[in-house]
């Protein structure tokens, strides 16, 4: 690609002219930058301030809406009880389990289908069908078929992302240059040498941005599981703490829920990194 | 007179629908000897990526035969319009694509990229993405990567038609040349006359829709170096020039009357 290379020439040409504009143009980049991560933080800590200032104010009721320290002194009660580690261990061993799944199963649908155009077609209508059926809907069949437990919620987990998945990398094979493909034909090639020579490698970043819209979707899946089918993971707690009235119980689950789907994604996120650095 | 390298013989297809049947190539015959090389010229959308597909077998034609001088072993090349390196792989992994595919990837092999890219002066950036070379660089790679499979028919495929104009003309005088020495057998469809004349030994004049070969014009240039660029100053590259403008231009305004 001649653009970029030309914009950076560009850069360098300016950088020699004038020594003063680099320099300006980097230090207000960077202010700017640590001016939006310090309003984010100060959003959050405003957010917390009012959460628990209003408790105290008794403006709001802490027994519905909690507070920050109780849920502080909460989340150190289910550290030193170990609740902590078995019901955040489960939730994570299930949603890693269905996201693993969801991608095996999904890669080898897409690939099937790629390669061959009639099942493609005949498939086409239940994947579409099945990609818009509310998969929550699923789940307590689910139960009946094959009874409570850690089977039933890695189920769900996979039935909500599976489908779309499959969908979203099919297409993204399908829409591989035709030139490219044909190149390979002309180099003696078949179509399974198009694949992993041409179509394989140029869909590594959708593969990528498809694993991490699965694993929300499984940690979705794998949470309406345990609502419904477990003994154990943050899902029975938050169903659990609100049967019983442990509010604080319910707020801290789902407190430890977001930085489970924030580390999750961070970590398909870095992956991504890796490629793209290593390309 | 020797057996022809290739030979079309009464080449019929058609493109289907639904709606209609669309005849692209309609009783196309010609040969081609070895050493020769060819360039088609024709109006835009006749079909000639159609017969060039035709003869890799990557079509098969509804009519005629493509016959093949000692069909079992011959190779044929293909040069598609743009170069299509693939920009995961080192410019190394690409010419050596196809022996990867073929499974015929050995030391000769090996030796013979190593060669060519040095030929070629792209033996210092081998291990470089195609990212990283300019256009007419990448268009020379793919050649190699062609050449890598020791074809001894060459088909191209308006290879040049995607570079800007500069670009065009070093490239085509570089990979003329390189064709030449090789001693290869080329058919080169192209719609830019200028570069039929300056490359090929004998052009075919195509039709419009359904194509068939309306004139053989074989290409003699009295020019002191062998030289696509050369070329182009010879004394008959005027005139020739005019001819093949009007011959391709009566194509067209048959289809405006």
């Amino acid at each position: 690609m001649n653009i970029p290379e030309k914009t950076v020439d560009h850069t360098r040409s300016s950088d020699t002219s004038k020594p003063g504009t680099q320099e300006q143009y980097v230090r207000k980049h960077h202010q700017y930058h640590h001016m939006i991560t310090s309003l984010r933080l100060l959003i959050f800590v405003i957010f917390l301030i009012i959460w628990e200032v209003a408790g105290r104010l008794e403006l709001i009721d802490t027994f519905f809406f909690s507070s920050p320290s109780m849920v502080i002194s909460y989340f150190f009660e289910m550290l030193e009880d170990g609740s902590f580690f078995t019901h955040t261990g489960i939730t994570l061993l299930e949603t890693l389990i269905s996201f693993i799944l969801i991608t095996l199963i999904a890669m080898v649908t897409a690939t099937l289908l790629w390669y061959s155009k009639t099942l493609s077609e005949i498939l086409e209508p239940y994947l579409v069908v099945l990609n818009s059926l509310p998969k929550s809907a699923l789940a307590p069949l689910f139960i009946v078929w094959l009874g409570t437990g850690t089977r039933t919620i890695i189920v769900a987990g996979i039935s909500v992302a599976i489908f779309g998945s499959i969908i979203s990398l099919y297409t993204g094979f399908k829409s591989t240059d035709p030139e490219k493909l044909k190149l390979i034909y002309t180099l003696g090639g078949n179509r399974l040498n198009a694949f992993f020579k041409v179509v394989l490698p140029a869909s590594i970043p959708t593969v990528l941005s498809n694993m991490k819209v699965n694993i929300g979707l499984a940690l979705v899946g794998v949470i309406i599981g345990e609502f419904l089918a477990a003994r154990r993971g943050l899902g029975y707690l938050i169903i659990y703490g609100s049967q019983v009235f442990r509010l604080n119980m319910v707020i801290t689950s789902i407190i430890i829920l977001c930085i489970i789907a924030m580390g999750l994604y961070q970590g398909i996120q870095y992956m991504e990194h890796l490629y793209k650095k290593k390309k | 007179m020797k057996q022809p390298i290739l030979e079309c013989r009464n080449i019929s297809f058609s493109y289907h629908s639904l709606k209609c049947e669309t005849k692209a190539l309609n009783h196309i015959s010609f040969q081609v000897h070895q050493g020769e090389f060819i360039a088609i010229v024709g109006p835009s959308g006749c079909g000639k990526s159609t017969l060039l597909s035709i003869i890799a077998g990557l079509l098969k034609p509804e009519e005629g035969e493509i016959v093949l001088d000692h069909a079992n072993d011959m190779r044929i090349g293909y040069m598609l319009q743009q170069d299509h390196l693939l920009e995961w792989r080192s410019i190394w992994k690409n010419v050596l694509l196809g022996p990867e595919i073929t499974k015929t990837l050995s030391p000769e092999k090996e030796a013979l990229a190593e060669r060519l890219l040095k030929d070629y002066g792209l033996y210092r950036f081998k291990d470089k993405k195609p990212g990283e070379l300019s256009g007419g660089m990448k268009q020379r790679a793919a050649l190699i990567r062609t050449m890598v499979m020791e074809p001894a028919l060459l088909l191209l495929d308006e290879p040049f038609s995607a570079l800007d104009y500069q670009t065009r003309l070093m490239v085509s005088a570089d990979i003329g040349s390189i064709i030449r020495k090789s001693g290869i057998t080329a058919v080169l469809i192209t719609h830019d006359l200028a570069e039929a004349i300056s490359l090929a030994d004998r052009i075919l004049v195509m039709t419009k829709r359904p194509a068939t070969i309306k004139e053989e014009i074989p290409v003699h240039l009295t020019v002191a170096e062998n030289s696509p660029l050369a070329a182009r100053s010879a004394p008959e590259f005027n005139n020739l020039f005019t001819f093949l403008w009007k011959e391709i231009s009566d194509e067209y305004s048959g289809e405006n009357s």
